[in-house]
């Protein structure tokens, strides 16, 4: 078999961060080939730049793709190749048909007049082969995420595709529904479909995959070939942390002390679907000092966990109690929160975290502005005052305060989020995600930040999908699935292994 | 070497110019519309008699763009004002004029109603989540059709003096008129107000000095500074501007009470919107809802205040309106709301919140009453105005669009 695609030494720069650096693929014809990499590797970079997300121009290297150059100008021009991406978000009108939505821009027509009978035809035909039962003109909002993958996938099968791209297509699946998925690729593979998928879950990706191209910090590291040798999920972890685990986190003394948080029952129920439980009866401690780990996959309520604790910020009919030093808290809005002594740091830090058109000092001190003003007239020295102390502290990399946060990169923004919530004067930190979409050496210097944290007696909540760095960071790891936690794990007995088996098992 | 430090001097002004370009040229159109309009008008735009009009007609737009200012930059829109206004309008005048009620008791009760018709809104708005643009355009056609009601579809009028006065009169001088008397002729005047002269003087002297005073902070800060030449240029215009309006105002009546009016609420305004925690939070809100809510601003309350401010404002607007015309009639502030709306996009607001200025959206007020003003004097038709100030208000976006995007 030939290679269908050849991706050769693939450069792109951001700026401010070199995400991909020579990078190599090379894709067989007809092979479902894995792509795997911790998250911020470059994988999802990877695959915007091979579908014209990023056109020809925007990167260095080359892209060989069926026996010719190619220089894709956007996403349609790629997929008029057959080269088809199906995204971790999923790309569906949630209030059209799944006629319509695989027709979408491709629609069956005739002089601009639609021809419904053929679209819902050719729709049943494709739910077909996807193992859908839905009828075509079923609206999409009413499936669940799994079947909403599948009518994806159906609409990438509509378009003549030859290469398709999966972006981590089983995160929000259940069990069944992946198993249902990585079938489906297996049977379009034997229709002659080359496939890519990009997952954190190795035992699919052995399941599934011919082969594997590992990448790590923005280069490729290795290619294994399940022809020639067994690969083994050891194998793909090595290559994929690469580096001596002990040198990727700085070095922190343990020391807890009293108990500074604590939820006890904690159920929350979905802010829509009013019969959805999001969280079952939660209960956690967080003591002074100490970094606790909350470890889980995408979905598993993890953040909704931390929003509905911060100020009620997420869900409905919210009951349980929250402790903060032994005394019941008050935590019924953010306001409140926060004056009982909570931060969130949020996942999502551009949509929900910063005011990305305002100054650094702006944004420093939004959420506790009366500690820069008397009577409600701010105080525009000592604010400024302020903002370069953190700046200082922080190593916040910026010309001047004033700069506007949008002009930063993720690291730096990342900082001053977490110099608002250290303005803030917390006890306890929430920090959801912390280090997402930052590049390696700031991601350093915010786990150096969280270590200070935790010297000076606060307690931190450390919420994250990158198991290495709880493993590297955390005291204690829970464990979380389906909005229950399932297990409880001190940093010397956890590992990676021990806390999928969690998951898994429950 | 010499031409070296010199040029580079030119980029570090010509960069400044590039990062600025919208303050200055807000004020550079302003002054660049106002000597056109001095030069094909002879004169009268700026005749005493004629700034004095200037100040009364567009005195209510003026005080509502401060509100809807601030109602923009929390990331609304309020359609109402115009129909807020009129309605407030009506019931000054059916109070005074039909159910003989003092004055004195009538405009605290006009502004109470302006600020829970504003709450009315804001509530849907704020609390309820509906979209501003809906409320509002309920809101416009309610108090229309409510004006409408209150008059039976007549104009109610005229007013008393004591009412008159807030919109038509004059700020007595401070000094004997004898003094203004001897002092005129030096300028070749016939009489001349001290009052309005030494304010213009004084206005003038406090924007010099908080200009370097803020200076002296940016110094001490390390912020990018204005260069010397445009800073000294900026201020001599401002103040040799303001200077020279109030020496004509001197010259025929002295100060007009909504010139007061007008001034101290800019002041109010510009002190809130800039130096205040409610003010920064606004900012914040309509920067990014979400992240100023999750750092504890209560969001939903700052949308309902600034719906009730707007109402409050559009209710001094109404007065004041009403008192120029000295009656209510029905069709009071019609379609007034868009010309609101225009002067502060014109003024550098985005629609999408979070940017813009007090100072912007009064020059951009300005700069429509001055086109209204001029085209009006050289006698171009109504259908022509339109046209030119709708290209007016477009231009001014499309600038603001391409700076932003040249800026990257």
């Amino acid at each position: 078999m030939t290679a269908l695609l050849e991706m050769r030494a693939i450069t792109k720069t951001f700026p401010g961060v070199k995400a991909l650096d020579q990078v190599q693929l090379s894709v067989r014809e007809g092979e479902i080939h894995a792509l795997v990499g911790e998250n911020g590797a470059g994988k999802s970079t990877l695959m915007k730049v091979l579908s014209g997300v990023y056109p020809a121009g925007s990167y260095e290297g080359e892209i060989h793709y069926d026996g010719a150059l190619a220089e894709f100008r956007d996403i349609s021009d790629s997929e008029a190749r057959g080269v088809i991406i199906i995204h971790q978000e999923l790309a569906l009108v949630p209030l059209l048909s799944i006629a319509e939505n695989i027709f979408l821009g491709n629609e069956r027509a005739r002089g601009g007049v639609i021809d419904w009978r053929e679209t819902n035809a050719r729709a049943a035909d494709l739910l077909r082969k996807v193992g859908l039962s839905e009828a075509p003109q079923t609206k999409v909002d009413s499936l669940g995420v799994g079947k909403q993958q599948l009518v994806e996938i159906a609409k990438a099968l509509s378009k003549d595709v030859r290469l398709l791209i999966l972006d981590e297509p089983t995160a929000a699946l259940s069990e069944s529904d992946s198993q249902a998925l990585l079938d489906l690729m297996l049977e379009l593979k034997t229709q002659g479909v080359t496939q890519i998928i990009i997952s954190h879950k190795l035992n699919e990706v052995r399941r599934v995959a011919d082969s594997v191209t590992v990448i790590r910090d923005g280069t490729t590291v290795s290619t294994m070939d399940a022809r020639s040798a067994p690969i083994t999920e050891a194998l793909i972890v090595r290559d994929m942390v690469g580096r001596d685990m002990a040198h990727r986190y700085p070095e922190r003394e343990r020391r807890s002390g009293a108990t500074l948080m604590e939820v006890k029952g904690w159920n929350v129920w979905h802010p829509e679907h009013a019969d959805r439980q999001v969280i079952r009866d939660v209960n956690f401690t967080v003591r002074a000092g100490e970094v606790v780990g909350i470890a889980g996959l995408m979905g598993a309520g993890r953040t909704e966990l931390a929003m509905s604790i911060f100020g009620r910020s997420y869900g409905r009919n919210i009951s349980g109690e929250v402790l903060l030093n032994g005394q019941p808290a008050d935590t019924s809005n953010v306001p409140r929160a926060i004056a009982a002594g909570l931060a969130y740091v949020t996942e999502d830090r551009k949509s929900l975290g910063l005011v990305l058109d305002e100054t650094i000092q702006r944004n420093i001190t939004l959420s506790n502005l009366e500690a820069v003003s008397t009577s409600g007239v701010i105080n525009e020295n000592e604010e400024t005052r302020v903002s370069e102390r953190y700046r200082a502290a922080m190593a916040i990399r910026t010309p001047s305060v004033f700069q506007k946060v949008v002009n930063l990169s993720g690291g730096n923004q990342q900082k001053v989020v977490l110099s608002k919530w250290l303005f803030a004067e917390p006890e306890v930190l929430i920090l959801d995600e912390p280090t997402r979409g930052i590049d390696v050496g700031a991601k350093f210097e915010i786990y150096g930040i969280i270590n200070d944290l935790s010297a000076q007696g606060k307690g931190v909540v450390m919420i994250s999908s990158e198991m290495p760095e709880l493993l590297g960071m955390c005291d204690r790891i829970y464990v979380m699935n389906e909005g229950a936690l399932v297990g409880e794990l001190a940093a010397s007995e956890a590992s990676q292994e021990r806390i999928m088996s969690l998951i898994v098992t429950e | 070497m010499a031409l070296a430090e010199h040029s580079g001097a030119q980029t570090g002004v010509m960069h400044y110019l590039k990062n600025n370009l919208r303050e200055y040229g807000l004020l550079f159109a302003l002054i660049a519309i106002m000597v056109f309009f001095q030069i094909v008008t002879d004169g009268t735009l700026l005749r005493p008699v004629n700034i004095t009009n200037l100040f009364l007609q567009n005195s209510y737009i003026i005080i509502m763009a401060l509100g809807m200012l601030v109602v923009i930059v929390s990331g609304n829109i309020d359609l109402s004002v115009g129909s807020v206004m009129g309605f407030i309008g009506a019931l000054a005048a059916v109070m005074i004029v039909n159910l003989d009620y003092s004055v004195y008791v009538t405009v605290p009760i006009c502004l109470v109603v302006g600020g829970l018709v504003g709450a009315a809104q804001g509530y849907w708005v704020a609390y309820w989540k509906i979209p501003s643009f809906i409320v509002t355009l309920a809101g416009m056609l309610v108090f229309r059709g409510l004006s409408l009601w209150l008059l039976e579809g007549q104009s109610v009028g005229p007013f008393p003096r004591e009412f008159q006065v807030i919109a038509t009169g004059f700020v007595p001088d401070v000094l004997p008129a004898s003094v203004g008397e001897g002092i005129a002729p030096i300028f070749g005047a016939n009489r001349l107000n001290m009052l309005a002269f030494l304010m213009g003087i004084a206005a003038a002297g406090i924007i010099v000095w908080s200009a370097l005073r803020q200076r002296a902070r940016n110094r001490a800060y390390g912020i990018e500074d204005e260069p010397q030449v445009f800073f000294v240029a900026r201020l001599a215009i401002i103040s040799a501007a303001l200077i020279f309006i109030m020496f004509k105002l001197s010259t025929f009546r002295g100060l007009p009470n909504v010139l007061i009016t007008m001034g101290v609420l800019t002041v109010i305004y510009t002190f809130l919107t800039e130096s205040t925690t409610l003010g920064r939070r606004v900012y914040a809100l309509g920067g990014n809802e979400k992240a100023a809510k999750l750092s504890g601003i209560k969001t939903e309350r700052l949308t309902f205040l600034a719906f009730v401010n707007m109402g409050v404002l559009a209710a001094i607007a109404g007065l004041v309106f009403a008192a120029r015309l000295n009656t209510a009639t029905p069709k009071a502030g019609f379609a007034l709301e868009l010309d609101v709306i225009a002067a502060v996009f014109i003024g550098g607001a985005s629609m999408s919140g979070g940017v813009g200025k007090i100072v912007g959206a009064v020059v951009g007020a300005f700069l429509m009453g001055v086109l209204n003003n001029g085209m009006s004097i050289m006698g171009i038709g109504i259908d022509y105005q339109q046209m030119i100030k709708g290209l007016v208000l477009l231009a001014a976006v499309i600038f603001d669009v391409y700076n932003k995007s040249k800026q990257g």
